[in-house]
């Protein structure tokens, strides 16, 4: 894992103590809250509805024992025993006092960890695969990557006064799970067709809010060592030509839509042409220094399967299907990356307790070379598990309350915070979450179901990534009422889409049974082990709007038409 | 720009606390309270300018931060109820966490609107 040097280190310690000063002039009166908002924005301070709320980076989400103890201690001493796990792979505390910040700030920089540039228009917190380093279909580990982009990045004097927010995502891997093509810049390693030499292909413009869009590819292939000028290039053309005039319009991805993904690129191109390349891209060393960092555990040499696994799996059915939902195949034999749901029947998705990130810490300890990750799922990943070790670590989870096997499935939903917290919310998102996983709670209704993603935002904003839910939920309020708009169809992987609007906006209270209905109209109609969003491909939104519209009473009124 | 139009009364003062973040409301003796019952409540015109201005001026000797006025309803109870679910909940907490927020606080609270 990445440690900080000492350059780091003393940076972010001098950080603190900055803010602990702005703080105190704020408490003293000398700074207005005008004045003090974007500082204390640029150290990922908000105000929310019931109180200020920290949101801390987990760079591409990887974390380990030592920072998950920590989080537990702030949770315990500063907030209300809980953290909420976000869909950008930070973690947010929904209740510190601002006097205490500074202190919260400096047991964060103890573990190596802080809340810089997780707000505000700068390059904001780079994401990637969950299961980065671990995964079987992997060209690459993609998060030496995204730590030299986080280096370049993190205070560039060029890139902190943006037009807005910008995200970056990378991927190592064939299949996108860092969802890539819904970010300001999406990378992703591959090979070169000919050459086999590793690059990226870089997508640009993808983001959800407002008007979402999918990424365009402005570059097939990138060789490696040019990454740093090239991102430079983009970020130049953007932040000389990106919209200030209007904040809804001030995203990469409008700028790409208005002139064009071809005008975009050539505008890169030339600029990547005009810059020294060799002054902006990093030192081979340094690009080595940091890989090493991210090197392998010491894994042992075990057979690619495990007999001992294979033994608890039939003696346990409950077992067997925590390792059928929950595990996921793993590059070195004898291993499997493990995804702990945080989506417990009635839970807030992505919420954790003090004592659940103590019992993660250990297991990460114990059974995961110390290492864990944060999901855009909003779950916990353990990547390094022994598949002989599966069965303990099923065990244990159990007892803190982390065992849930759904993942993937129906009931592992992405929700933002909503009106529950959030002070931009227009509908709350969390109740719906948790009624929905209610009405599917039996195991084997949502097991017959299989993998179908649901995902929830409080407001057109999209923290929840509405548009990209296979089924995707928006709260909104109609006439001072929360209300709901159901889309279908959309993805977040590499086979990225928009969902669709299904008809008019429905009460919260018949949102299950909506996704009921949806849900008997892919079981009717489905082919021989076709998920959901492969029979929503085919059918088309047809079938699916009828259904819906028998709950909405539109079929009615359009027959009277 | 625009002044936005004040809400129709009765209506109530609320704030966050500029040190804890925590929803405040004004009350009758110019202070503070965490209490959505001891709100003042505006019932008349004169009433609401005084709150008003007193928005603006704790927010400009930095006591309190997003001070605005809500209309509300007024229970048989005498106890202010916002209007507006976003407001309800601000008086509230998290409607999924009831044992958090000043639902939990002041247990005396409506419950909120339910799903
Ligand atoms: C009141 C406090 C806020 C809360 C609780 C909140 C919550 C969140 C969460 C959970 C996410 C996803 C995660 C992340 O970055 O880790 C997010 C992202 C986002 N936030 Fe907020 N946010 C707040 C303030 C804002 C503000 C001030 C804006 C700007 C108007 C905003 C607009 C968005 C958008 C557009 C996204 C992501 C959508 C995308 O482009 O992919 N939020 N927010
Ligand atoms: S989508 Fe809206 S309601 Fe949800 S967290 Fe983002 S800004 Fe808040």
């Amino acid at each position: 894992m990445y440690r900080y040097d000492e350059f780091d280190e003393r940076f972010v310690r001098e950080r603190v103590a900055q803010f602990r000063a702005q703080v105190t002039r704020r408490l003293e009166g000398s700074l207005t809250e005008d004045e003090f908002k974007p500082l204390r924005l640029k150290n990922g301070v908000y105000l929310q509805l019931h109180a200020y709320m920290l949101r801390i980076a987990i760079p591409y989400g990887t974390l380990n024992s030592r920072q998950l103890r920590q989080l537990a201690v702030i949770a315990d001493k500063y907030d209300r025993g809980y953290g909420h796990f976000t869909t950008r792979q930070n973690i947010q505390f929904n209740w510190p006092k601002l006097r205490d910040i500074p202190d919260i700030l400096e047991l964060l920089a103890d573990v190596e960890m802080h809340c810089i540039q997780t707000s505000g228009n700068c390059i904001r917190n780079v994401t990637s695969d969950h299961f980065a380093g671990a995964a079987a279909d992997e060209i690459e580990d993609p998060r030496p990557t995204a730590e030299l982009i986080r280096q370049w990045s993190s205070l560039h004097p060029e890139f902190d006064y943006l037009p807005r927010k910008f995200k970056i995502a990378v991927t190592g891997a064939d299949h996108d799970r860092a969802a890539t093509k819904a970010h300001d810049i999406g990378l992703r390693v591959q090979r070169h067709p000919d050459t086999h030499e590793i690059g990226y292909e870089v997508m640009v413009g993808g983001g959800l809010g407002r008007t979402p869009m999918i990424g365009k590819v402005v570059r097939e292939f990138l060789p490696k060592k040019d990454l740093l000028a090239y991102l430079e290039a983009i970020m130049r053309v953007y932040n000389l030509e990106g919209r200030r005039d209007n904040k809804y319009k001030a995203r990469v991805k409008i700028l790409v839509h208005e002139i064009g993904a071809e005008e975009f690129t050539r505008r890169v191109e030339a600029e990547f042409a005009r810059l020294d390349g060799a002054s902006v891209n990093a030192d081979p060393e340094e690009v080595a220094r940091i890989a090493a960092y991210f090197a392998p555990p010491a894994f042992q040499t075990l057979p690619a399967r495990s007999t001992k696994l294979e033994a608890y799996k039939a003696m346990n059915p409950a077992f067997a299907r925590f390792v059928e939902n929950n595990v996921t195949a793993h590059r070195a034999p004898g291993y499997a990356a493990v995804t702990v749901s945080l989506k417990e029947i009635g839970a807030a998705p992505g919420d954790i307790t003090s004592d659940q990130l103590r019992a993660a810490a250990d297991l990460t300890e114990r059974f995961s070379f110390d290492e864990a990750r944060i999901s855009h799922h909003q779950n916990l990943v353990l990547p390094h598990v022994r598949q002989d070790d599966l069965f303990a670590l099923w065990q244990a989870l159990g007892a803190a309350g982390l065992a849930t096997a759904n993942v993937g499935l129906i009931t592992d939903i992405i929700a933002c915070p909503g009106l529950d917290y959030c002070a931009l919310a227009t509908a709350r998102s969390i109740p719906i979450a948790q009624a929905i996983a209610k009405r599917f709670a039996d195991e084997k209704r949502q097991a017959l179901i299989g993998a179908l993603g649901i995902k929830i935002s409080g407001c057109i904003n999209a923290c929840g990534h509405h548009h990209v839910g296979h089924i995707g939920i928006l709260g909104l309020e109609k006439n001072g009422v929360e209300n709901y708009q159901i889309t279908l169809g959309g993805d977040a992987t590499e086979k990225a889409a928009l969902g669709e609007r299904l008809g008019p906006g429905i009460d919260g209270e018949d949102v299950p049974e909506a996704i009921e209905r949806i849900v008997a109209v892919y079981l009717a109609e489905r082919r021989e082990g076709e998920v959901f969003i492969d029979a929503v491909r085919r059918l088309g939104l047809g079938p699916f709007k009828a259904a819906f519209q028998t709950l909405t009473g539109q079929e009615a009124r359009h027959a009277a038409a | 720009m625009a002044v936005p139009k004040r809400p129709p009364l009765p209506l109530i003062l609320l704030a966050n606390d500029l040190l804890d973040g925590d929803v405040v409301f004004r009350t009758a003796s110019g202070g503070w309270t965490r209490d959505p019952a001891d709100a003042l409540i505006a019932r008349d015109e004169a009433t609401a300018d005084r709150l008003e201005s007193e928005a603006a001026a704790t927010m400009r000797n930095n006591e309190v931060v997003d001070a605005y006025v809500v209309d509300v309803s007024v229970g048989a109870d005498g106890a202010p109820t916002p209007n507006h679910f976003r407001e309800r909940f601000k008086t509230l907490g998290p409607s999924n966490r009831p044992d958090l927020g000043k639902q939990a606080e002041f247990a005396r609270r409506s419950p909120h609107v339910p799903l």
